[in-house]
Formats: C-alpha cells, structure tokens, sequence
C-alpha cells in the first residue's frame, strides 16, 4: 500500500546521561510528567500531524518501551494496513547484528520502509519534550523542492558549541553544517528531525553502509556526504518549546517548566493533546491536613503531607508530616511520615521509610533515588 | 466448567434523580470523580470471568452507549461474546409480553446463543468492589434454583427502605421477601439462576401477563423455587435519590471507605479519557478531597469531589459539593452543598448554597 511519507522514530537509545533513570529502561520509555513517557510527545506529534505510517526502532532495554507502544492504540495508530510497528534488530538468512547507528537502523530497515512505496520519509527520535506540526514541515519540503529538510531551532549563542549547527542562505538553504562547533557562525541548532526523498535517502544509506570507518549517523555522515555532493538542502525554522531531557538536570528543568504558566499546555493542551496510557486508579484523595502548593498530580494518589512544586506520578502516597519541594516521584512510590525532599527524583515503587531527609545540593544534579540507594540513606 | 453470562436489566429502575436523570439514565450517572454507576457492576461482572453481558437499556441510553462504548475499558470488546447493549426495539407483532419481560422476549437471542449455562442479573444500584465467584460458588454448591446477593448496613437510611428485604431459614434458604422498612438484610439486585429456568420463568410470566421478572416470576413463586441467599459483607453503598447520592458519595472522603471500595480487591474500571495530572497553582490548595485528573486548580477545595476537566479559578471557594466533567468554577465564586452537574459554568463571584445534606441541583450546561 502507497503512503507519501513513512516516519522513522529512533528510540533504541539507552541516554547514558541519565544514569539510574535508564539503568533498565530505555530513554523514551522514561516517564515524564506525572503520566506520560517521553515517547509520548513524539508520538502524540505524529498522530496529531497525521502521520500513520510509523516505525519505531528499539534497541536497548525495550521490554517497557514495547510494552508502552504495544500496537499504538493511544496514538490511534492501531490500524488495518499501517500504523504503528515496533522494529527491533533482528537475524535472517544473511545472519543479523544490532544497530549501530541512527543511519545503520533504518539501512537495516530498509524492507520496512519500502513496503509503503513513500516519497518521503520523516526521520524524528523519542528523545524530546516539544509539541511539533511535522505535516507543515513536509508541506515546506514540497513546496522548496528540497532533498533532504532539516529542522532548526534558534539557540543561545552560549549553547551553540551542544548542538549541530547549520549554516543557511536567507532562502534557507543549508551550506555549511558544523557538529558541535567552538566558534560558531550561526545559532540555527539542528533538532534531529530530518525529511528526506526516500529515492535518493536509501542511495545514502547503502552506499553508507560500505564506508567500514563511518559511525553510520545521521548527522556525522548522512548530512555531511549530502552537503558535499551538491544536495538541496533546507531548513526548517521551529518555533516554540524544545527541550532536549537528555541530562538529570535538563529533565528535572523540563519538569519545572510545567508550571509555567506559559509552558503549562504541553501537556494539557485539548488542541495538540499528549496520549498516552492511562490506568485505571481511582481518583485521588487529598487528605485533611494536606498542604498542595503548585503541584501535577495523578490518579490514585493519596496525599497527607505537603506537596510544593512537584510532580506526582499515579498511586503515590504522600504520608502525613512528610514534604515534597522541587521533586519529580514516580509512580507507585511511598513517602513516609516526616521525609523531607527536595529537589530529588524517586523511581517506580520505592518507599521512603519515615523520618529521612535527601535534598540535593543546588550545584549539583538532582539525586535520583532507588531501590538501591535508598538502604545507604537510610543507614 | 460452569460459567455465567451477565445481564445489567436497567428496565426496571427509576430514574430518581431528579435534574440529574433528566438527560441520562440512572446507570450512567457520574459517581466518586471519575465513575459512573454501571461501572461497578461491569467491572464486578468481568472480574468474575463473565465474557458476555448484556444490558437491557430502557430510556435516556444516549450516555450510557457513549460510556460503555465497544466494552474496551471492561475488556469487554471480545471476538466472541463481550457486551450488547440492547435498547427496546420490538419487532415481534404477536409479542405480548409486558413490563421487562418484553426485553426478555425479544432479546432471548441472547440467552440462546450464550455460551453460559448461568445467567447473572445485576441492575446498576449496588455499589460494591467485589467479584461473584463465591456468590456463584455458593449457588452450585447448594443447588439452588436461585441465588440472592444481600447485604446489610448498620444504620438504616432513607436509601436501604426502597429495597426488597430478605428473611431466610438458618441454613440460608429464603423464607420471605418483603418491602418491611424495619429489617436489616436487604436484597442488593443481584442474582444468580440458570438459563433454563430463567427462560422457563419468563415464558410463564408472559403467559399469565405478568411485567416483572423478579416480582412475578421469582417472588411469586417463592413457595415452589429453591431460593438460597448469599450475603456480602464487604463495603458497598446503595443509590437512588438525590440526597442518598450525595452522601455516598461524600462518604468516600473518609480515607477508610476510600480505601475499602477502591483498593481491596480489583480495579473498579471506567471508560478512559486521556487527561493531563491535575495541575494546583499557586494559591490553589484542597483539603480532604477527592480529584480526578485534568482539573486546572487556583482555588481552594474542601471536602468536595471534583471531576476530570473542572477548572476552579482564583479566589473560588468551593465546600460540600461535587462538581462534574468540564464544568467552571469563575473567580470568587462560593459554593456549599451544591452539586454541579456537567458543563455547567458559574460565573465570577456568585454565591450558591445549598442545604447540609440536601444539596442544591445545577443541571448540566448551565450557566450561572
């Protein structure tokens, strides 16, 4: 069946700098916001920018991930001769590897791609916190005639040796693009979402696929032979909030940026809506003596103590005395009497036995506490 | 392995509601933030391994066929089997029966075609968090032709004097069925009996034109049926008028009955809605509250149920109440005792209040 653009969503990443947050988890599958998981944004993006065509490549630590996206029915992606597919590496006739790089995953894709016969492909990651209209993208890579589109962000000029950095005309043709540059020309920051023509795209990657000493990256490789060779290449300009949760401090800033009353409608926004999972816990139950002070809170949580600026994934349970500032806990977690956080990260199902205090030193990353670490602290 | 099929017969209840059963029926009225009536007894039935139910929809189905959907929340959207929703809709031309039994008649397609040998029948009034699966133990065991779930409250309130009550012998065999507005051991609704006989007791009232299945075809015959009853003793709570729908539902507020009726035993399932945590801003606070998810919070909250997606703004002062799905709370807006049906808006700095334990009614999309 013919479909004009098929999206690759790259989510087997393990996201190393978020250390204990994807110890056994991949990075997209790291809850966000008191209910969703990071994937979901991406997700969400895709559904509301109606693109039904969607392949996710997973990797590393994949049984929540696929158990998240299952068929894609939150997205609406469950459908009858598209929709969602979770592409995870696999072995055939002609033996089998992992992934070895965001280009060699969709090489290694290549059949799935082409069952769909598109024009276009739209390559994202399941790595960011934004809401984005990717069909207005493709409309812009229609009407420039453009080979390949990136999208671009503007970022401070302090930031620009973090990113990808492209170089365009005033008609937004790219260049120049510089990796992580010292001293850069320009602060138009690539976001990793790229539209390629599917013809010329599957050129690249097989052709990629021979170079031995090539990391097999989009932006290392795939992009910097386009430039050489004379490609059309074209910015996107994006405009609005974008947020990279790569690091603890980035994702507990991201979290913070909720409450925003600017930023608040990334997630309850009712005209780009953010699906997910939702569970069936009853609604939640603020005790008498509860103090809720800018606060996200779930199903199912029950809520003695007080709760300042923090996030509270379903089923947590706040007991009474206890104080939560600054804090992100994930779902089933329990904060027994008399705690006192503040500025900390509690995983899925830990319990924090009455009396104990973590705060995090504000020059430092958030700590995140788990099963593991919880017996030192209590000790 | 003998199973049972489930029938939810909401033909025979009222709609006792008053401003609140104007556009719906009694089964899809909200219930505890985030609920409706009829999901405690879908969710009880599915929790008991039942696979098929029907529901004889009466009148005002609009909101229960939004609700119950193709059964997915229930589990209930099955390849074979699953939930019907079966509004009257009479084609027979030489039908006739009367009362609930024309659901019976024209629908025992249904019955035939089940796969179960048992027949489960549930109206929506009994709020419980309970699975059946010793109530039908207990039928079998005893080989009865009918089995009766009761239950009994300490207090006897308004809302248990409705209810048939329910003597029995002491090894448990039903010795007579009254409306003796003194007796404890009430009859809950619910009930077990097979197929069979089920679909022999209907013949015989429709028959004899008879209109009710229980009344005429079970109490009637309460001399010549085994009739055992199985009593419950978990939480549960009973509605059918305004003012027993209101506390009930404040009763939920005591984190002991909370926790009895929403985390012993399963999930108590509900069509899903995809909403955002529930945001509190600066200023917002609650106190002992119950909240469902996507409310957008800058007032304060005491003692009161909030449904998915109110918003309450700054300065709103809201006590006693219950207010439902996409309503608005202005700014300096005041209530007390009042119940706020869906879509309803309250504008800025209006005062309502209602009697304590007799709530004051707003009927959905308002605007006050």
């Amino acid at each position: 069946m013919k479909k004009e653009c098929v999206t690759m969503l790259l989510a087997g990443g393990k996201g190393t700098r978020l250390q204990d947050l994807t110890k056994d988890l991949a990075k997209p599958a790291v809850p966000f916001g008191g209910k969703y998981r990071i994937i979901d944004f991406a997700l969400s993006n895709c559904a509301n920018s109606h693109m039904h065509t969607v392949g996710v490549l997973t990797q590393y630590s994949p049984l929540e991930l696929h158990q998240h996206i299952g068929v894609g029915k939150p997205w609406d992606l469950d459908r009858m001769h598209h929709g969602l597919t979770a592409l995870a590496p696999f072995t055939k006739d002609s033996g089998g590897s992992w992934y070895n790089g965001t280009a060699d995953a969709i090489t290694k894709n290549i059949d799935y791609v082409e069952r769909y016969d598109p024009e276009y492909v739209l390559v994202i990651s399941g790595d960011h916190i934004y809401h984005m209209d990717y069909d207005k993208m493709l409309q812009q890579h229609k009407e420039t005639g453009a080979d390949v589109t990136i999208s671009v962000l503007e970022v401070p000029w302090e930031d620009t040796s973090r990113f990808g950095i492209l170089n365009t005309a005033e008609d937004l043709r790219i260049y120049d693009f510089e990796e992580k540059p010292t001293n850069a020309t320009s602060n138009l920051a690539s976001m990793g979402i790229y539209i390629f023509n599917w013809k010329l795209l599957k050129k690249y990657l097989l052709d990629d696929a021979q170079q031995t000493d090539s990391e097999h990256d989009f932006g290392k490789n795939i992009i910097p032979s386009m430039l050489r060779d004379q490609h059309n290449l074209f910015a996107y300009r994006f405009e609005g909030y974008w947020k990279d949760v790569g690091t603890i401090q980035s994702y507990w800033e991201a979290h913070m940026d909720l409450f925003d009353k600017d930023l608040e409608k990334l997630v309850s926004n009712k005209d780009w809506r953010v699906y997910s999972h939702d569970s069936q816990f009853p609604p939640q139950l603020i005790e008498d003596n509860a103090v809720i002070d800018q606060a996200l809170i779930n199903n199912g949580c029950i809520v003695s103590g007080t709760v300042t600026k923090s996030i509270l994934s379903e089923n947590v349970h706040i007991a009474e005395g206890a104080t939560v500032n600054q804090s992100i806990i994930f779902s089933g977690a329990r904060i027994g009497e008399n705690v006192h956080l503040e500025r900390v990260i509690v995983q899925e199902g830990v319990v924090i036995p009455p009396n104990n205090t973590v705060i995090s030193d504000p020059n430092e990353e958030p700590i995140i506490l788990s099963d593991e670490n919880i017996k030192t602290i209590h000790n | 392995m003998k199973t049972m099929m489930g029938l939810i017969n909401l033909e025979p209840e009222l709609d006792l509601y008053e401003e609140l059963t104007y556009f719906r029926s009694g089964a899809s009225l909200p219930f505890a933030g985030r609920y409706r009536l009829i999901d405690f007894t879908l969710s009880n039935m599915v929790h008991s391994s039942i696979q098929e139910v029907a529901i004889f929809a009466q009148n005002k189905y609009r909101s229960l066929m939004d609700h119950v959907g193709s059964g997915a929340a229930w589990d209930l959207d099955r390849r074979h089997g699953g939930v019907f929703i079966l509004p009257p809709d009479w084609n027979d031309p030489t039908d006739i029966s009367k009362g609930d039994l024309r659901h019976f008649h024209n629908n025992i397609d249904y019955f035939t075609r089940g796969k179960s040998e048992y027949v489960l029948i549930s109206g929506s009034q009994f709020i419980a968090n309970t699975s059946y699966d010793d109530f039908f133990k207990h039928h079998l065991d005893q080989e009865a032709d009918v089995t009766l779930l009761t239950t009994s409250y300490e207090t006897l309130l308004p809302e248990h004097e409705k209810f048939i009550k329910v003597d029995t012998d002491s090894d448990g065999w039903v010795t007579s069925l009254s409306h003796d507005k003194k007796k404890q051991r009430l009859f809950t609704g619910v009930y077990v009996l097979h197929r069979d006989l089920l679909l022999e007791l209907v013949q015989e009232c429709i028959a004899h034109y008879k209109s009710n299945l229980f009344m005429d075809g079970i109490m009637a015959n309460l001399d010549q049926l085994k009739v055992q009853a199985y009593h419950y003793d978990g939480y549960s709570a009973v509605v059918n008028s305004v003012d027993s729908y209101y506390r009930q539902n404040m009763k939920l507020l005591e984190t002991e009955n909370y926790k009895k009726l929403f985390l012993s035993g399963n999930d108590i399932l509900t069509k899903i809605g995809n909403q955002a945590p529930t945001i509190y801003h600066s200023g917002a606070n609650s106190t002992n509250s119950l909240i469902a998810t996507g409310c957008e919070i800058n007032g304060e909250i005491n003692n009161s149920i909030i449904f998915r997606d109110v918003k309450v703004a700054e300065d709103a002062v809201i006590n006693n109440s219950i207010i439902m799905q996409h309503s608005t709370v202005e700014s300096g807006v005041h209530l007390d005792n009042v119940i706020v049906d869906k879509d309803v808006i309250i504008t800025k700095d209006q005062a309502l209040q209602g009697a304590n334990g007799q709530p004051f009614v707003i009927p959905k999309r308002k605007t006050i």
